[in-house]
C-alpha cells in the first residue's frame, strides 16, 4: 500500500473537553472492506464521524484519492454514510429517498429514473418505490439507506453499525447481500461495529480499537487466531487469561506483563496438574459451559456433554495445554 | 361512590354552562327581532345578522382584521421558524434564558405589551396605525410560532439532515427539502393560533388603534358605548363561530391540540 486510498495522518478528535481520538495513523487501499471494531466509547463511531466530515478534526489530516479532505465540508467529499438508524427522509417514498442526491447534483430526468431504478432493484425493493419510509420493514429501510447512498456513487462507503437492528435471520442475509455489493460496485467500505463475528465475517481487515487508539489489525483470521494483547484476547473470546511465566504455575495475568490466553474450549477438564472448585455449570445443548474458582482466578471452560461431572463445590482438575494457547505481548 | 359521581357531573356541568354560557347568551341576544340589546330576546330572526353586514365601519374594521390577522402571523412565523430551527439545532449560548424571553408576550399581560410598545416604539420611531398594529400583533404571535415549531421540530431526528449534507447537500437545501417539509403541519398549526391569537386580540390594540383606523374587537368595543341594538351581539357571534371553526377544521386536519 504505497499509495493509500484512504489516510488518516496523525488524527485528532474530540467533543468538547473530551479528547475520544489522541492520534489516529489508518491506511486504507481502493475496494477494500474494512471494519472498525470496538466496545462502545472506543472511538470507532467518532473516527467514522470525522472521515464523514460531520466532525472537525482538531489536527492531523485526512487524505481520499489523492485529495485533501480534512476541510472539504461534509457534502462535498463523495462519502457516503448509512446511518445506524437509516434516517430516511420520512416525507418521500422510496424512489424520492434514492433520487434525492441525484436530484442535488442536477442529474438529467431519464438517466436519474435509470440509475434510482437500479439502485432499487439491486438492492430488492422494486415495486417498493412509492412506499413511504414508514410503510416498510427495519430490514426494507436499511436497503434503502444502502440503495440511496451507493446510487450517487461515493469514492467511500461508510456503514454505522448496518446490521445491529436487524433480528438475526435478516442479518445473515443482509451480511451477505453487502458483501455482493461490495464486490459488484467494487465500492471502499468501512464499516463500525461492537459485534466481534459481524466484523470477522464481514471484513478483509478487521481494526480492533480501545480508547481511540488501534490495539490491533489484521485480518479476520489473524485477529481471531493471533490475537496480540489481553484486550483483544478478550474481545475475540480468548477469555481466560493468565501471567506466561514457567510452565506447571498458574499466576494471575497483570496489566504489562507478557501472558496466555485460552478460549473456554481450550481448556481440558478431569485430568492436568492444576486444581480448581467447580463454581457452576451450564449445559448449553452442544456442550456444558463450567466456571472454575482457582488460584489465579476464575477460568471459564466449555466441554463435552459426555466429559467428567462437574458439580459445583466440588475440586476438578484440569489442564492448560500450550497447544491452544495464544502468546500476548505484554 | 354515586355521590361522587353526582358532584363529578355537577362540577362538570357548572364549568360548561361557565364556559358556553356567555356564548349562548350573546348568541340568543344577537337572534334577536327586537330593536334593543336584551335577553332573553325579543322574539328569534336573522335581521341583526345580515344587518351586520352591510354596516360600513364593521366591514372596514373586520378588513383590517383580517388583513392584520394575516400578515402578522406570516411575519412572525418569519421570525418564529428561524429562530425555533436555531434554538433546536445549534448550542446557543443562554439558550433557556432566550426561550423565556421568546415566550414572555404570552405572560405579560397585554395591556403592559401594548403600553410599552405606544410609549417606547410607536411614539419614538412614529410609526402609523397599522404599521404600530402589525408590529404589536407581529410581537403577540411570536411565542406561539416558536413553542408549535418547537415541538414539530423536536419529533424530526437531526441525523435525517446529516444524511441529506451526506449525500450532497448544503445546510440550506437539507432545511428547505427536509426539514421544512417534515415540520409543515407544526408550521400551519402556529399559523392558525396565530391568526385567531391576532384576530381577537383587544388589549394589546386597545392603545395602538387610531381614529379611522380600527380592527374589529376594538371597533365593537367603542360601539358598545353608543349602540344600544342587538348588531354587537350577532357581530359577536359570529366572530365567535370564526374562531371555533377555524380551530375545529385545524383539529381535525392536523390535531391543533397536540402543539399548545
Amino acid at each position: 500500500m504505497s499509495d493509500p486510498f484512504l489516510n488518516l495522518e496523525q488524527l485528532s478528535l474530540g467533543y468538547g473537553a473530551s479528547l475520544a481520538v489522541p492520534s489516529l495513523d489508518l491506511a486504507m487501499a481502493e475496494g477494500e472492506l474494512l471494519a472498525l471494531l470496538g466496545p462502545s466509547g472506543c472511538g470507532k463511531t467518532t473516527t467514522m464521524r470525522a472521515i464523514a466530515g460531520l466532525l472537525a478534526p482538531r489536527s492531523g489530516r485526512i487524505t481520499l484519492a489523492g485529495r485533501d479532505i480534512t476541510r472539504v465540508s461534509a457534502n462535498q467529499r463523495e462519502v457516503g454514510l448509512v446511518f445506524q438508524s437509516y434516517a430516511l427522509f420520512p416525507h418521500l417514498s422510496v424512489f424520492e429517498n434514492v433520487a434525492f442526491g441525484l436530484r442535488l447534483r442536477r442529474v438529467a430526468a431519464d438517466e436519474m429514473q435509470r440509475r434510482a431504478d437500479e439502485a432499487i432493484a439491486m438492492v430488492g425493493l422494486a415495486g417498493f418505490e412509492r412506499r413511504l419510509p414508514r410503510e416498510l420493514s427495519g430490514g426494507q429501510q436499511q436497503r434503502v439507506a444502502l440503495a440511496r447512498s451507493v446510487v450517487v456513487r461515493p469514492r467511500l462507503l461508510l456503514l454505522d453499525e448496518p446490521l445491529s437492528n436487524l433480528d438475526a435471520r435478516l442479518r445473515l442475509e443482509m451480511r451477505s447481500e453487502l458483501q455482493r455489493l461490495q464486490r459488484d460496485l467494487g465500492v471502499t467500505m468501512m464499516y463500525v461495529t461492537h459485534d466481534q463475528s459481524e466484523a470477522l465475517a464481514l471484513a478483509d481487515r478487521v481494526v480492533v480499537m480501545r480508547e481511540g487508539r488501534i490495539a490491533q489489525q489484521g485480518s479476520p483470521v489473524d485477529i481471531y487466531e493471533r490475537p496480540r494483547t489481553a484486550f483483544v484476547a478478550r474481545f475475540v473470546g480468548f477469555e481466560n487469561v493468565f501471567a506466561a511465566t514457567l510452565p506447571g504455575r498458574l499466576q494471575p495475568w497483570l496489566d504489562g506483563q507478557p501472558g496466555l490466553a485460552w478460549r473456554p474450549r481450550g481448556v481440558v477438564l478431569g485430568q492436568g496438574p492444576h486444581d480448581g472448585k467447580v463454581l457452576g455449570a451450564s449445559y448449553l445443548g452442544e456442550s456444558v459451559e463450567v466456571l472454575l474458582q482457582t488460584d489465579a482466578g476464575p477460568l471459564k471452560a466449555q466441554v463435552a456433554p459426555d466429559g467428567p461431572r462437574c458439580v459445583a463445590g466440588e475440586n476438578l482438575k484440569f489442564d492448560l495445554p500450550m497447544s491452544s494457547a495464544v502468546a500476548l505481548e505484554s | 361512590m354515586n355521590g361522587m359521581r353526582a358532584a363529578g357531573a355537577l362540577a362538570l356541568g357548572a364549568v360548561l354552562l361557565f364556559l358556553l354560557g356567555p356564548f349562548v347568551v350573546i348568541a340568543l341576544a344577537g337572534l334577536s327581532a327586537g330593536e334593543t340589546l336584551a335577553f332573553p330576546p325579543q322574539g328569534l330572526s336573522l335581521r341583526w345578522v345580515i344587518a351586520v353586514f352591510g354596516m360600513e365601519n364593521f366591514r372596514a374594521s373586520f378588513w383590517l382584521s383580517l388583513q392584520l390577522g394575516i400578515g402578522s402571523t406570516l411575519l412572525a412565523l418569519l421570525l418564529g421558524v428561524p429562530a425555533a430551527y436555531g434554538l433546536a439545532r445549534y448550542k446557543v449560548p443562554g439558550r433557556e434564558a432566550i426561550r423565556t424571553v421568546l415566550i414572555a408576550p404570552l405572560i405579560v399581560p397585554g395591556i403592559i405589551v401594548g403600553l410599552a410598545l405606544l410609549r417606547h416604539a410607536v411614539i419614538p420611531l412614529d410609526l402609523g396605525v397599522t404599521w404600530a398594529l402589525t408590529l404589536a400583533h407581529t410581537v403577540l404571535v411570536v411565542p406561539y410560532a416558536v413553542r408549535v415549531v418547537t415541538a414539530s421540530l423536536d419529533n424530526l431526528r437531526t441525523d435525517v439532515e446529516e444524511a441529506a449534507v451526506m449525500l450532497g447537500a448544503t445546510r440550506l437545501q437539507s432545511f428547505f427539502r427536509i426539514v421544512l417539509p417534515n415540520i409543515r403541519s407544526g408550521i400551519i398549526a402556529a399559523f392558525i393560533l396565530g391568526f385567531v391569537t391576532s384576530f381577537n386580540q383587544v388589549p394589546v390594540s386597545l392603545f395602538l388603534t387610531g381614529p379611522g383606523i380600527t380592527t374589529l374587537p376594538i371597533d365593537m368595543l367603542t360601539s358598545m358605548e353608543f349602540v344600544y341594538d342587538p348588531s354587537i351581539a350577532a357581530l359577536s357571534a359570529l366572530m365567535a363561530l370564526l374562531s371555533i371553526a377555524i380551530v375545529a377544521v385545524a383539529e381535525r386536519a392536523l390535531g391543533l391540540s397536540r402543539y399548545v
